[in-house]
Order: structure tokens, then C-alpha cells, then sequence
């Protein structure tokens, strides 16, 4: 540091003139910004997220997958794979949650909301950068199936629409995750958030069809979220279904839509409001 | 308000948490142009004051204007005059120095076109230039700090919030740091400052505020704070607790004010006047009473003393951690012999950043 610099700047500093909802845009588009710089910084995150889901993959379809038996003779790796898919987006409420947790704990969060930026960003920021996050994994774990063998053998649009659900229900997970880090008080306790996602994301028609389980174990897995969107891209792809004839199952399409609604009605509200209240 | 510009100006701010009471009428005024220190022991409410000046947290009670405008009616407005350094305003560790720069610049609504010319300029203010294309979990503690404030003088801030800046950094680092600090004053910044250096305190602040569970218990300069101490302490530390009152006697008629007997510490100091001839008078005293004695020093007053002076206890009795750090030379202002002020923490707020940079400093 020189000391003959003075605090005058070389530049004008005065910030631009824009109305309120176009620094509410551009404002998230900073913090999305910030990131996909995250990814291009420290691509092993990608890894990291997709750690899981890859090694139960291999295990299930490899080691597990001669004994495992869906019914009706169906392929298991075909039945497996969706089901993939559909947990990857479960478990990504933890990246959410993760994320919001380093920044309030290092203080990056208290900057943010010392400055006079879009209150909104922080949070509409995380969300669509989780976003596309999610779809860059969900790109690579499309990959890694397509190589051990599975395919879509629905059309392009219903491949692409079962792709759309998957991210809805990343959509309404990112509230979740926003919604858990304000409670949540540490790294360390951030890494114990797994023991809400391996049962949310587990209990479910991700590795088993429920209607094989006991009957009130089999209860809560039709009605978890994450089996109405694995049974519905199941149907999209034209892989294995494997559904019961309860109405849940039934309505599985429809229930891929109005589960992510109704979770996002809930806990968008909730969140925003939580972080709002961080200035109590 | 009178005739006085008056950059910060709270009235009676009161917060509660719970059970806990933060601030409990806290009054303080800055005016512009000034640097201020606000002091206090761990718990004190220094964090809360701050946290409520810069608008991350409401108050329950009271009001407070900064640069003129209310942090409670117009935060946003207020958010665009100030600036924030310290444990609770951080950098990101992932990006790099300039990405970092940027990425502030543009929530600060400049544009991507000047946030990468004011990037770059005050990367090269900071001394960061070489640096700034590596990413920050690679800086030292120094660097983080500069970055920080570079970070929070993006859009040369009427007010600047400090939060402990140099606690942790070696000598250099420090003198860079209020090389800088000074820089901004210059340029009619005004600088509320928290820190548990008298000495900091000394160097840069035109005055300060003593801070005490949620009050403010005193407002100075540095050496009229000083004076009310009483300038210059003996200090004996006794090797029998039993000792004590013999060698509490020794000052008698040799200081300028009541001795201060601490039985945790088996110590005794007190304020003298006539430095040398007090401390060989109490010497031979001590030697011909029998008392037996670990230590007796001559040094300068202490943030310590001057807690224990206006608020009749000391600034460790609050601290969880005690001693940390104490024995850390760089750790703390070269003129001070005890580790007294180095003793408070990181005011209630645990961060390991702060403790990582200390041994850092250290190596």
C-alpha cells in the first residue's frame, strides 16, 4: 500500500439509475454469477454432489441388481435409473442448505445484506443458480446411465418434459434447503442434514416398488414426493413402472406437478420470511 | 440536531435477546469526518451496536441515524452510505480476489463495466494486484483483511464500520491497515471502529467510547480516557495469596489512587505518578515486609485498567477464554508489556478465522 493514495476514486462511483425489479433481476443475476463461478472454480463440486447417487447406482444395479426383482420381469437397471435421477433431486436440498449455511456462517451473508442490493437476490439468486446446477448434474448423471446401458424409449418431448419434472422437484426442494439453513447452525451440523435427506430420499419408489414393502412402510413411500416424480418420468421414459393400484400411484403424473406446487406454496413463503427475520 | 455534522447519532438503542440484554439505552455520537473507537469487554454489546448501525439488525428500543438518514425507516438508503470490515462482514473464500471485488461491485449497482475498473483499482490500492487472480483461500490473514476492506470501500463510503481490523496481524499488516484506515479519513470517511487496543485506539481514533453491558459508560480521547486511569501502574504480582494486603500496604502514600487488589491473580496495582522513585519505594518496602514476590512491573495502562477504572471490572471477567493469545508478542501492541488487552475476545462472536490468523501471525 502506497501512501500517497487517497480515498478519492479515479471513477464515478454513483450507482446507475434503474427501477426496482430490474436491480431485483440483475442483482440475481450477480449472485447466479457467483455460482457458476463456484463450478468453474471447483469443478470436484460436481463430484462431490454426485458421489452418492453414482455409487448407489453401481451397487444396486451391479451388486444388488440380479437379485433385485420389480415384477413382470421388468429390467431392473431400466426400473433403477429414474429412480436415480428422482433421488439426486431429493438429496439436492442439502447443496441448497449447505451453500446458505457457509455464507451465513463466514459472514458473506451479513455483507449481502449490508449493501443496498435487491433483498430478493440472496435468495432467488441461490435458487436458479441451484437450478442450473441441478441440471448440470442431472446432465452428467444422464451420461453416466446412458453408459451403463439405459435409454429413454419415450418421445423427445416426453424425455424432455420427464427431464422439466425432475427440476421441479429441485425447484421446490431449494425452499426446503433455504429453509433449513436459517435453523441450522454450522457446517457441522449442516452435514447432519443428511439424516432428513437419506430417508426422504430413500423411503420411496427410488429402489423398490412400495407396494413390495410392508403395507405402512409401502404407505409413506407411495406418498413421498420423490415417488410421484420417479413414477412419473418412469412413465415418461417408457421404463418400468412398477406401480400398486392405489390412487397415488395411479396419479402419478398429475401428482409430480402438484407435489412440487404445493411444497413451494409452503415453504417459499416460509423462507423468504425466515430470512427476512435473520434481522431480528 | 445542534451545529455539529454528526455522521452516526443513536438515541437510548435498547435489544434484547431473549433473556439477554444487549444494548440497554445506548446512546453515541460520531461526528463526520472523525474516527471513532467504541471499546469494550467481551459481551459488552459492541457487536449488537454495530450489527444495529449497519442495519443487519433492528433495534427494540430507541433510534439511530447514520449519515443522516434512519436505520430503521430507510435501511436501504443506509446500506448505500456505509461500509462494513470485520468478523461479521466477510469476503468469499472460493472466488478469487477480483471475482470477489466484481461480484461486490455489481451489488453495489455500478455495472459490470465499472465494477472490473474499480476491481482492478483497488486491488492495486490494497497491494493485492499480484494476487488478485489467485483465489482467497490462498491469502494470509493480511491479505483476507485488505481485501475486506477494500470489499467495503467499493463505493467510498460515508461511514465505515470496522470491526476489530487488526486483531490477528502482525506488526506490518497492522500498520498497513491503519496506513489505510487514515488514507480513507483523509478523504472525509468517518470510521467507527471496534477494537481491544488502547494502543489502536490511541493511534487512530480521535475519540472513544467505553461500552459496558449495553451502555455507554464513557466518552473521550484516548488520553483523557487515560487520565481518568491515573497514567503510569506498579503492578505485584504476590507468590502467597496470604501476602496481598502486605503488599497492598507497600503503595501507601506512593499512588495516586487505591490499590487494585485481584485475589485470582494474586496481583496488586495501582496508579503512580513519580515512575521510578515509586517503583524503588515500593521495592524496598516489599523486600523489608518479607512478602514474597513473583513479579513487579512498571507499565502504561491497559484497556484492562481502563475497564476496571469506569465499570469496576475487568474486561476478562466476561471473556470465555482467558489468557488466549496473551503470550503472543505480535499478537498484541509492542509498547504494552501485559497481555491484558489482548485478553478479550472476539466479542461474543466465536470465529476461527480470527484464531487461525493469530497463529499465523505467529509463524
Amino acid at each position: 500500500m502506497t501512501t500517497e493514495t487517497t480515498a478519492a476514486p479515479a471513477a464515478d462511483l454513483t450507482p446507475a439509475r434503474h427501477s426496482a425489479l430490474w436491480w431485483a433481476v440483475s442483482d440475481c443475476a450477480a449472485m447466479v454469477w457467483r455460482g457458476l463461478l463456484y463450478y468453474k472454480r471447483e469443478p470436484s463440486m460436481i463430484a462431490w454432489q454426485l458421489g452418492f447417487p453414482i455409487v448407489s447406482v453401481l451397487l444396486f444395479v451391479y451388486v444388488f441388481g440380479s437379485a433385485m426383482d420389480v415384477g413382470g420381469g421388468a429390467d431392473y437397471k431400466a426400473f433403477a435409473m429414474p429412480g436415480m435421477f428422482a433421488m439426486t433431486m431429493a438429496f439436492g436440498f442439502m447443496n441448497t442448505a449447505y451453500a446458505m449455511v457457509v455464507d451465513k456462517e463466514k459472514g458473506v451473508m451479513d455483507r449481502f445484506r449490508s449493501m443496498p442490493m435487491a433483498r430478493s437476490a440472496v435468495v432467488s439468486g441461490r435458487g436458479v443458480s441451484d437450478l442450473i446446477g441441478a441440471a448440470i448434474d442431472l446432465g452428467v448423471l444422464a451420461l453416466i446411465a446412458l453408459a451403463v446401458g439405459w435409454r429413454s424409449d419415450g418421445g423427445w418431448l416426453q424425455t424432455a418434459y420427464a427431464f422439466v419434472l425432475l427440476l421441479l422437484l429441485r425447484f421446490a426442494l431449494i425452499w426446503i434447503g433455504i429453509y433449513l439453513a436459517m435453523f441450522v447452525k454450522g457446517q457441522e451440523q449442516a452435514g447432519n442434514l443428511f439424516a432428513v435427506a437419506f430417508p426422504f430420499g430413500m423411503l420411496s419408489s427410488v429402489f423398490t416398488p412400495p407396494s413390495l414393502m410392508p403395507d405402512w412402510l409401502g404407505f409413506i413411500a407411495m406418498w413421498n414426493p420423490v415417488s410421484s416424480t420417479a413414477n412419473a418420468i418412469r412413465e415418461l421414459f417408457g421404463n418400468p413402472v412398477a406401480t400398486g393400484n392405489s390412487w397415488i400411484e395411479q396419479h402419478a403424473m398429475e401428482m409430480a406437478l402438484v407435489w412440487p406446487i404445493l411444497i413451494t406454496l409452503v415453504f417459499l413463503p416460509l423462507a423468504v420470511r425466515k430470512y427476512q427475520r435473520l434481522s431480528r | 440536531m445542534g451545529e455539529r455534522d454528526w455522521a452516526i447519532e443513536a438515541r437510548g438503542l435498547g435489544k434484547r435477546f431473549g433473556e439477554v440484554t444487549a444494548l440497554d439505552g445506548f446512546d453515541l455520537a460520531v461526528p463526520s469526518g472523525t474516527v471513532h473507537g467504541l471499546l469494550g469487554p467481551n459481551g459488552a454489546g459492541k457487536t449488537t451496536a454495530v450489527r444495529v448501525l449497519a442495519t443487519l439488525l433492528d433495534s427494540d428500543e430507541g433510534s439511530a441515524l447514520v449519515g443522516g438518514v434512519d436505520v430503521a425507516r430507510d435501511p436501504q438508503e443506509v446500506r448505500r452510505r456505509i461500509g462494513l470490515t470485520g468478523q461479521y462482514a466477510a469476503v468469499d473464500e472460493i472466488l478469487t480476489g477480483r471475482q470477489n471485488l466484481e461480484l461486490f461491485g455489481k451489488l453495489f449497482h455500478l455495472g459490470g463495466r465499472r465494477a472490473k475498473a474499480r476491481a482492478s483499482e483497488l486491488l492495486e490500492r490494497f497491494d493485492l494486484a499480484d494476487a488478485g487472480d489467485k483465489g482467497v483461500k490462498a491469502y494470509s490473514g493480511g491479505m483476507r483483511r485488505r481485501l475486506d476492506l477494500a470489499a467495503s470501500m467499493i463505493l467510498a463510503p460515508q461511514v465505515l464500520f470496522l470491526d476489530e481490523p487488526t486483531t490477528g496481524l502482525d506488526p506490518r499488516g497492522r500498520g498497513e491497515v491503519w496506513t489505510a484506515i487514515r488514507d480513507l479519513v483523509a478523504g472525509g470517511t468517518t470510521v467507527l471502529l471496534t477494537t481491544q487496543y488502547l494502543e489502536e485506539a490511541d493511534q487512530l481514533a480521535d475519540e472513544v467510547t467505553v461500552i459496558d453491558r449495553g451502555r455507554n459508560v464513557a466518552t473521550g480521547t484516548p488520553s483523557e480516557l487515560k487520565n481518568r486511569v491515573g497514567g503510569d501502574q506498579i503492578e505485584v504480582v504476590a507468590a502467597e495469596g496470604a501476602d496481598l494486603a502486605a503488599v497492598a500496604a507497600a503503595f501507601d502514600g506512593v499512588s495516586t489512587g487505591e490499590p487494585t487488589v485481584s485475589t485470582e491473580h494474586r496481583t496488586v496495582s495501582a496508579p503512580v505518578a513519580d515512575r521510578v522513585a515509586a517503583l524503588s519505594t515500593v521495592a524496598s518496602r516489599l523486600q523489608a515486609s518479607g512478602a514474597s514476590i513473583e513479579d513487579i512491573t512498571l507499565r502504561r495502562p491497559t484497556l484492562d485498567d481502563v475497564f476496571l477504572r469506569l465499570t469496576g471490572h475487568r474486561a476478562e471477567e466476561e471473556a470465555s477464554s482467558p489468557e488466549a493469545g496473551s503470550d503472543g508478542p505480535l499478537a498484541q501492541p509492542a509498547t504494552y508489556e501485559t497481555g491484558a488487552d489482548a485478553r478479550t475476545g472476539a466479542d461474543g462472536i466465536p470465529d476461527e478465522r480470527e484464531s487461525t490468523e493469530a497463529e499465523g501471525a505467529l509463524r
